[in-house]
């Protein structure tokens, strides 16, 4: 340990719910894409789930919120090291898109891309099981675009570069592929709780 | 992982550039060799970092501080200075109200404390000086761009570069001094005498836009979500396509 003269830090909290190196962002939601923020009304959004799948489909707006509701309240995590507690956000889970185009028994894998060509790679283990949301509500309110309205991808057990804003759709796959943070560095699957920010942690 | 999955969409994500991601797990420590002041809320610390594997401009680094009882903080700062061989680089860093990281580094680091740091990381804001580059910061989101101007300088490149730079008033500008003809501040609250006070506005960016340099420009934007929402909307609106449009946010 290097420890580093004169530093005492903030406040220690003793938070279950804080991963290693992250610290409570309170009430800030700060907004990291590296991309123009998309002007991408609801009417011009689709999710498309194809790859390896029996039945590959596009939903429009109206088609996925017809699927049945779901609701994820908890706790997300940044890579640049902020936490965010207690956010709720609404959607459907990934499970009943999933559902309907039944993933291949060799799919192991996915790229999940936005509307702004942003890509994210994903084990397909991270993304079912009632651990992954198509979201378009927070606290209530439609998703803001900088944060991803109309609608985004949410895997909040992973950092949140791992949660593609402005959604299109998944290609299902039986090998990884980098995404395109994970192509620039950053760790193939983003668990916090290992701390797995970069290549190789 | 080799092979790379191209999405059938494509609104915009400007590509990639290759850096080296060798370097991105290691923390190594780095010495404090001096801390000067540039504006009542922002001073440059320039670190010994012997092994530092070099980096472009625009990457920035992880930094490490620990407390005796083991608890760390750990933030992203962009790196200030340009590549070079001296086995030092330099940060720029804004006096965040509560932040225990940049509290530490403006009252209590002086010289000859040691830190860590590991990086430099991501390719996605970097330049590596081989295309007309057209930056716009404010505050100290002119920190990874001012790595870029002084790249440009130090090489003698003769690729266009311009900024925009925006800060609250002549005292808050940072690096005030080193501007040449490449830059154009702008003055939110108050300015020189004669010299308007606003936000950067199209009246900036389309005098830029209409100068276009051959192959056009790629655009780097740098601040708070606020601002790079703003200048980016800005450039969208005068022309500038979005995928050569990079941009850093605070955060």
């Amino acid at each position: 340990m290097n420890v580093t003269r004169g530093f005492t830090g903030r406040p220690r909290v003793l938070n279950a719910g804080l991963p290693p190196g992250q610290y409570d962002a309170g009430d800030d939601w700060p907004v990291l894409s590296a991309e123009v923020t998309p002007d991408l009304p609801p009417g011009q959004w689709t999710f498309r789930v194809d790859g390896l799948v029996e039945e590959p489909r596009t939903w429009n707006w109206d088609e996925a919120h017809a699927l049945p509701g779901s609701v994820y309240e908890g706790d997300i995590h940044c890579v640049t090291s902020w936490s965010k507690f207690g956010v709720r956000f609404g959607g459907v889970s990934l499970d009943a898109f999933l559902g309907v185009v039944k993933p291949h028994g060799s799919a192991t894998h996915a790229v999940a891309y936005s509307h702004t060509g942003y890509t994210t790679n994903l084990p397909l283990a991270d993304l079912t099981g009632g651990r992954a949301w198509i979201a378009w509500e927070y606290d209530g309110q439609p998703l803001a675009a900088e944060h991803g309205g109309p609608a985004r991808l949410l895997v909040p057990h992973l950092y949140f570069w791992k949660s593609a804003k402005w959604i299109a759709g998944l290609r299902i796959l039986d090998h990884d592929e980098p995404g395109f943070w994970e192509q620039n560095g950053y760790h193939e699957r983003g668990n916090p709780w290992e701390e797995q920010r970069y290549s190789g942690d | 992982m080799t092979e790379t999955f191209t999405p059938p969409t494509r609104f915009a994500v400007p590509g990639r550039i290759a850096v080296s991601n060798r370097t991105a797990t290691l923390w190594q420590s780095a010495t404090i060799t001096e801390i000067r002041r540039e504006t009542p809320h922002a001073a440059t610390v320039r670190l010994a970092v012997p092994a530092w594997a070099g980096h472009l401009p625009g990457q920035h680094l992880m930094l490490r501080l620990t407390a005796e009882d083991g608890y760390a903080a750990q933030r992203h700062y962009s790196i200030a200075s340009a590549p070079d061989d001296s086995g030092h680089i330099e940060l720029t860093l804004d006096h965040v109200e509560g932040g225990e990281v940049s509290g530490w580094f403006h009252t209590v680091a002086r010289p000859g404390d040691r830190i860590e740091v590991r990086g430099p990381l991501s390719g996605f804001f970097a330049w590596p000086g081989d295309r007309p580059a057209l930056l716009i910061g404010a505050g100290s989101g002119v920190v990874p761009l001012m790595s870029m101007v002084r790249h440009h300088r130090a090489r003698g490149l003769d690729v266009p570069l311009r900024l925009l730079v925006s800060a609250r008033s002549p005292r808050e500008l940072i690096y005030a001094r080193e501007y040449g003809a490449e830059t154009t501040p702008v003055f939110t609250r108050s300015a020189p005498e004669g010299v308007p006070v606003g936000r950067v506005s199209a009246a900036h960016v389309a005098p830029l836009l209409a100068e276009q340099p051959p192959g056009g420009w790629e655009a780097y934007v740098c601040g708070s979500n606020g601002f790079a929402e703003h200048a980016s909307r800005l450039l969208v609106e005068a022309g500038q396509p979005v995928d050569r449009i990079r941009i850093e946010r605070f955060g």
